[in-house]
């Protein structure tokens, strides 16, 4: 091995806050420069004004020739920081990172384009723009427009694309990038979730063949079985780096160490609708212990629990769906499930508690909408994308060779399979 | 892929001090430059009846509204010397058009390729020089229009037009230049989006685009130099229609253009740090 592929040392990103605002009107320099003889009278200088945010801090870690990282951390950890800089789209604050070999970074799949050209046209382009060559493209032209699938209609204007062909044809022209170091961002969370299977299987494929990859993503299924090691970063800073198992165990570990997620406060959650009359006020989702849980596992038992505040005077409805992260709905629980539940009209606070016996969705991303109905379907509080979690497969009952994120749709059980007389 | 060199090392640092051009960088991107003007050639005169009419139509219209307004004016009149005026006003407005064209194009191209700017790394001053390789098709299909017009009137070029080279080059040196200020700015200060078709308009009331340069009292003529296109203009006449050569004020506004030049890839460059955060994700 000797040299490391990716040799990260020290790297800070800082960001100031005052910088956040997309961009300036020429007005609020001259008015800072009019009023800035007050502030110094006031005591307040230009300086104490803007904060500093470290999004990165003294990153540190290497990563091999042909390793396969998958870069893990909350939201705001600096994950898309670091890729951002690695790929040099910015500038670090500090720090060094020496890259060895050819380096292509796939931030978000159809980069740059454009809706009046065609799909033949926006191949050259994009592929342009991800840094192939012109004989490289087309070289491999009709490797991607076969992968695509939209070969007929290569000559129309992507505009008349249905967002499905759009992605796909995106997805190929990047699918099709050779260079020694590859980083990728997300972009497995596009496209129905067949698409995404088929990125998933093209991912592996490019994982396996020797090449060094960074990924990031939420999604730990996906993560776990592409990635040979991980790096989980911690408030800008690197909190643990190793082989995949060990990384996740650790950072799985200290979510539910911090408990950050044990029970969820809805009650100024933002993105709900409804009367208002009653509110979802706390959520908080169970796994196969009864402790509250982030990930789930394929088919086995889990509880959904919330806490209800009622003020309102007539019976109500009470129902949960599942989604995935682009909103596809997988799952719908009603309160009619259970014969002779019936929670009528409620005054005050009642914890509600939905009991799951096999959990039949496949691995992925999800979140819960949780909703409080009246007569008429008339919604009263609807709370969306809370408890997001995610499912794994799970060993103990899939049945190789068929494991159940190989599967189409959403969900999946166990079908009793069997000849029956002709 | 094609045989791979052996792998080379690239370091990624705090950008420090002043940074000009990379050229070998640029060579190394310049595919990506041609297909950023292709798409703009390409996507420019989608969805139009007339389509690429439109290049010959607008300074052909602009040129007639001017000769019914100026064409006989006395003092225009002795002023380019026996020149017919449309062809005066053509030889004037075709470059001014250009410029006019690149400044607002490249002016807000950073904004208009935000996403790729913010989700690809190439080097970014590729951007606003797309736009002003992609203006060079309309450039020159206008000046087949000149040509036209030159044989119409029997205007036989003369060996001034060897020169040719030095108001183009002038003219790109000055829409880059002004380009890459406004590029970089706009990224920061919307303002220069607003402010931008003024400064066309009254930029082009103070250059000698459909009015001669002798308007201007002679003692005064070199401060038109300080303005760069007042020389391009010049410098096209004097090329094509065999007016008098500008001397110093042609150079003159090689000098001011070289400046700006400079300058724009200079505060480019620095800016280049800063705007990709600005422009956000």
């Amino acid at each position: 091995m000797g040299t490391p592929a990716i040799s990260i040392k020290g790297i800070g990103k800082r960001y100031w806050l005052g910088g956040a605002v997309p961009y300036r009107a020429f007005r609020d320099t001259l008015a800072g420069a009019l009023s800035l003889p007050g502030r110094l009278l006031a005591g307040t200088g230009r300086q104490s004004r803007r904060e500093v945010f470290w999004a990165l801090r003294n990153a540190s870690f290497d990563v091999n020739p042909g390793e396969v990282v998958g870069l893990i951390g909350r939201n705001g950890a600096g994950k898309s920081t670091l890729l951002k800089i690695l790929s040099r789209i910015t500038d670090p604050t500090e720090g060094e990172i020496a890259l060895r070999g050819t380096v292509s970074s796939l931030l978000e799949v159809g980069t740059g384009f454009h809706p009046e050209l065609t799909g033949r046209e926006n191949i050259f382009l994009n592929g342009a723009i991800l840094g192939m060559r012109r004989d490289e493209i087309r070289f491999k032209f009709d490797e991607i427009v076969d992968f695509s699938g939209v070969a007929k209609f290569i000559d129309t204007p992507v505009k008349h694309y249905s967002s499905g062909m759009y992605t796909r044809l995106a997805f190929s022209v990047a699918a099709h990038l050779e260079t020694d170091i590859l980083l990728v961002d997300e972009v497995l969370a596009v496209g129905d979730a067949q698409f995404q299977r088929k990125c998933l299987g093209r991912m592996g494929e490019i994982a396996k063949g020797g090449r060094t990859v960074i990924f990031v993503s939420h999604n730990m299924a996906a993560l776990r079985s592409l990635c040979t090691h991980a790096v989980w970063l911690e408030g800008g800073t690197v909190a643990r780096t190793g082989t995949t198992d060990d990384v996740m165990a650790a950072y799985q570990d200290s979510i539910e160490e911090r408990g950050d997620f044990t029970s969820t406060d809805l009650s100024s959650w933002p993105n709900r609708y409804g009367s208002g009359e009653a509110r979802v006020v706390e959520a908080v989702l169970r796994g196969v212990d009864g402790q509250p849980a982030r990930v789930l596992r394929y088919l086995e038992p889990a509880v959904l629990e919330f806490t209800l505040d009622s003020q309102f005077p007539d019976e109500i409805t009470l129902s949960a769906i599942c989604m995935t992260r682009d909103g596809m709905k997988a799952l719908q629980l009603v309160h009619y499930d259970t014969p002779g539940f019936a929670p009528g009209v409620v005054f005050g606070r009642r914890k509600v508690r939905v009991g799951i016996s096999s959990l039949p969705l496949q691995c992925g991303e999800y979140m819960w909408a949780i909703g409080v109905h009246g007569p008429g379907q008339t919604p009263v509080d609807v709370v969306l994308e809370v408890l997001p979690f995610s499912v794994e497969e799970n060993p103990a009952r899939t049945l190789r060779p068929f494991p159940s994120h190989q599967r189409n749709g959403l969900c999946s059980l166990l079908a009793d399979w069997k000849f029956i007389e002709l | 892929m094609i045989a791979e060199p052996e792998p080379t090392t690239r370091f990624i640092r705090p950008a420090r001090g002043l940074q000009f051009l990379d050229l070998g960088e640029m060579l190394h991107y310049r595919e990506l430059l041609a297909y950023l003007a292709l798409r703009d050639v390409q996507v420019r005169y989608k969805q139009t009846a007339i389509g690429v009419l439109w290049v010959v139509l607008q300074p052909a219209l602009l040129v007639g509204a001017f000769w019914v307004f100026f064409g006989r004016l006395s003092g225009i009149y002795e002023g380019i010397g026996g020149t017919p005026y449309p062809l005066f006003a053509l030889t004037g407005l075709l470059p001014w058009q250009y410029f006019a064209r690149v400044l607002s194009d490249s002016g807000s191209s950073l904004v208009t390729n935000q996403r790729l700017v913010t989700r690809v790394y190439f080097p970014r001053i590729i951007v606003p020089i797309s736009t002003a390789v992609a203006a060079l098709v309309d450039f020159a299909i206008g000046l087949l229009l000149l040509v036209v017009v030159m044989i119409w009137y029997g205007v036989a070029p003369r060996v001034a037009l060897l020169a040719l080279p030095l108001p183009l080059l002038l003219l790109l040196l000055t829409s880059l230049g002004f380009g890459f200020w406004l590029a970089a700015l706009n990224t920061e200060y919307r303002d220069v989006m607003y402010a931008m078709p003024f400064l066309v308009q009254f930029w082009m009331f103070v250059t000698p685009v459909v009015y001669p340069v002798t308007l201007v009292p002679e003692r005064y003529r070199w401060l038109l130099g300080l303005n760069p296109m007042a020389g391009v203009t010049e410098g096209f006449r004097w090329c094509l229609l065999g007016a008098p050569a500008p001397g110093s004020l042609l150079w003159t506004s090689f000098v001011v253009a070289s400046a700006v030049f400079m300058s724009g890839i200079a505060w480019f460059r620095s800016r280049e740090r800063v705007f990709v955060d600005m422009l956000g994700g």
